[in-house]
């Protein structure tokens, strides 16, 4: 299984620089779990304290939001690729 | 003096030097600009505001452009009107339109692309860029011409033709991509990762926001230095209605108006809705949908900002409302024909939500409340264009005309 993962500017700290890497597993949370075994750390900047994707990180497989698919269970097949995308905010600062 | 401190994650508090960044590299949360408040209680008045410049610009202590140059296409500064028209209409005696379709490219984001700009400058970028559902990409293009910068930009495939025009002449290098908005988002945000280019909505977004704070600094000033009652406001990503809501509050914090926080209430075309959806459902967490509605300039299906907006709602007892396409229409002719704003679909949003909450009764018929209407009706003509009377095409004869009149039209009813 080779799925091509593009990684964000502020997570490139953690992949020695490389804008994608190549990743491994049958759905996309699998994925994310093998890419925290290659890249440590890499898991927590995607994941929160329970589990969910954080709020300001959107995730696509070949484009498309996995919250129009089936989430992070969406299922990745050789070839796919996943970006990990920060969200776009920019607002009102904390209240 | 500067008064900016830099920048800070809204989201874990890490502190970040000015640079042109958006994501905190620990959590990947939004970035924003902290200012030194205590300094800016000290030396802010209304009186230095009030002998400022026409523009955006009178508010600089506000804005995160220190003492750079700007640039500046004269932004701002736009009529408060009251709206004593519309208002008998609608049972409301203190109701004001911000008429914000009088900008030098026809919308509101001259407001935050004018700081966008000016930092981009600033920080050394040779080109502007944004991933745009139309409004911002004029923005950009012309104030990359003003500055003389590279200019690129980015929208969906498909928008209305005289906004593309509205575009074209700037002469920016312009990409329309088959999908939606979102899907410009996404490319986007991986094109900013790998090409140097200043995008005012993605690596410039914390300075690119703080423009739209002005919408609210103009509203306290222009009312006398007070916050209105409640505030409407057409939503998409929810950056522009966060950063209203923001505008007020740091008013009071400088101590330039009295304490107090508008009602703020958030207005989407029910084909693009995912925040009323998500307040009506009463949870923080918004699913992104696929737009589907006339109001092209509010087709956001991911709204970065919508929780936030879903937070500053619960915060401020705040309202929200969507409208069907035939509702924006009849919003765009009604305020038109009481107060001859001509808006864009997106001011059909805003009349129309108010229209609304005003027939819920949940509007008080005292209160002063202002709707901001936030781009021009001339960039979306098409919406409007055919659900309007005709001309009477004639010979130029007094026969011709006459005839013409036959038979003879209803006199139009007088406005009470």
């Amino acid at each position: 299984m080779s799925i091509r993962v593009r990684i964000p500017t502020p997570l490139r700290s953690l992949t020695g620089g490389q804008a994608d890497v190549t990743g491994d597993g049958a759905s996309v949370v699998a994925c994310i779990e093998q890419l925290e075994s290659a890249y440590p750390g890499i898991g927590r900047r995607i994941f929160d304290d329970s589990g969910e994707v954080r709020r300001f990180v959107n995730l696509f497989v070949n484009g498309e939001d996995i919250r129009f698919l089936q989430g992070l269970e969406t299922a990745l097949k050789p070839g796919d690729e996943l970006s990990i995308v920060p969200a776009m905010a920019g607002g009102a600062r904390r209240a | 003096m500067e008064y900016l401190k830099g920048l800070v994650c809204r989201e874990c508090g890490e502190t970040y030097d000015l640079a042109p960044l958006h994501v905190c590299d620990l959590c990947l949360g939004p970035l924003e600009v902290a200012y030194d408040y205590a300094a800016l209680r000290r030396d802010i008045s209304r009186e230095e505001i009030e002998r400022g410049p026409q523009t955006v610009w009178r508010y600089r202590k506000l804005l995160p452009a220190g003492d750079r140059p700007v640039v500046d296409i004269q932004t701002g500064c736009t009529p408060l009107l009251r709206a004593d028209n519309l208002g008998r209409l609608l049972g409301l005696r203190n109701l004001y339109v911000k008429n914000d379709t009088v900008n030098p490219t026809f919308s509101f984001k001259d407001r935050p692309v004018t700081v966008a700009a000016t930092m981009a400058r600033a920080f050394g970028f040779t080109t502007l860029a944004c991933s745009s559902t139309g409004n911002l990409a004029a923005a950009v293009a012309a104030h990359a011409a003003k500055a003389q910068m590279a200019c690129v930009v980015f929208i969906p495939a498909g928008l209305e033709p005289s906004k593309v025009t509205n575009i074209r002449v700037y002469g920016p290098s312009l990409v329309a991509l088959r999908g939606n908005y979102d899907d410009v988002n996404r490319l986007c945000a991986e094109i900013a990762d790998r090409y140097g280019w200043a995008f005012a909505n993605i690596n410039l977004r914390p300075y690119y926001a703080e423009g739209s704070k002005t919408l609210a600094f103009e509203v306290a000033e222009q009312l006398g230095w007070r916050t209105p009652d409640t505030v409407v406001v057409p939503t998409a990503s929810g950056a522009m209605f966060t950063k209203i809501a923001r505008g007020f509050e740091e008013l009071v914090e400088v101590g330039l108006i009295p304490a107090g926080r508008p009602r703020m209430g958030l207005a989407q075309a029910a084909g693009c809705s995912p925040i009323v959806t998500a307040h009506e459902a009463n949870t923080m967490s918004i699913r992104p949908v696929k737009p589907s509605t006339i109001a092209k300039s509010l087709a956001i299906g991911n709204p970065a900002d919508g929780y936030y907006c879903l937070k500053t709602i619960r915060e401020t007892n705040g309202l929200a409302g969507s409208v069907t396409d035939d509702e924006i229409v009849d919003g765009m002719q009604l305020l038109a024909r009481t107060e001859g704003i001509f808006a864009e679909t997106a001011g059909g949003v805003s009349i129309g939500v108010l229209k609304k909450m005003a027939e819920a009764g949940v509007l008080d018929p005292d209160e002063t409340i202002v709707v901001y209407v936030t781009g021009n009706g001339l960039k979306t003509p098409e919406a409007v264009s055919d659900v309007l009377e005709a001309p009477i095409t004639i010979d130029a004869s007094m026969e011709a005309f006459e005839s013409s009149l036959h038979p003879r039209p209803e006199p139009e009813p007088a406005l009470p």
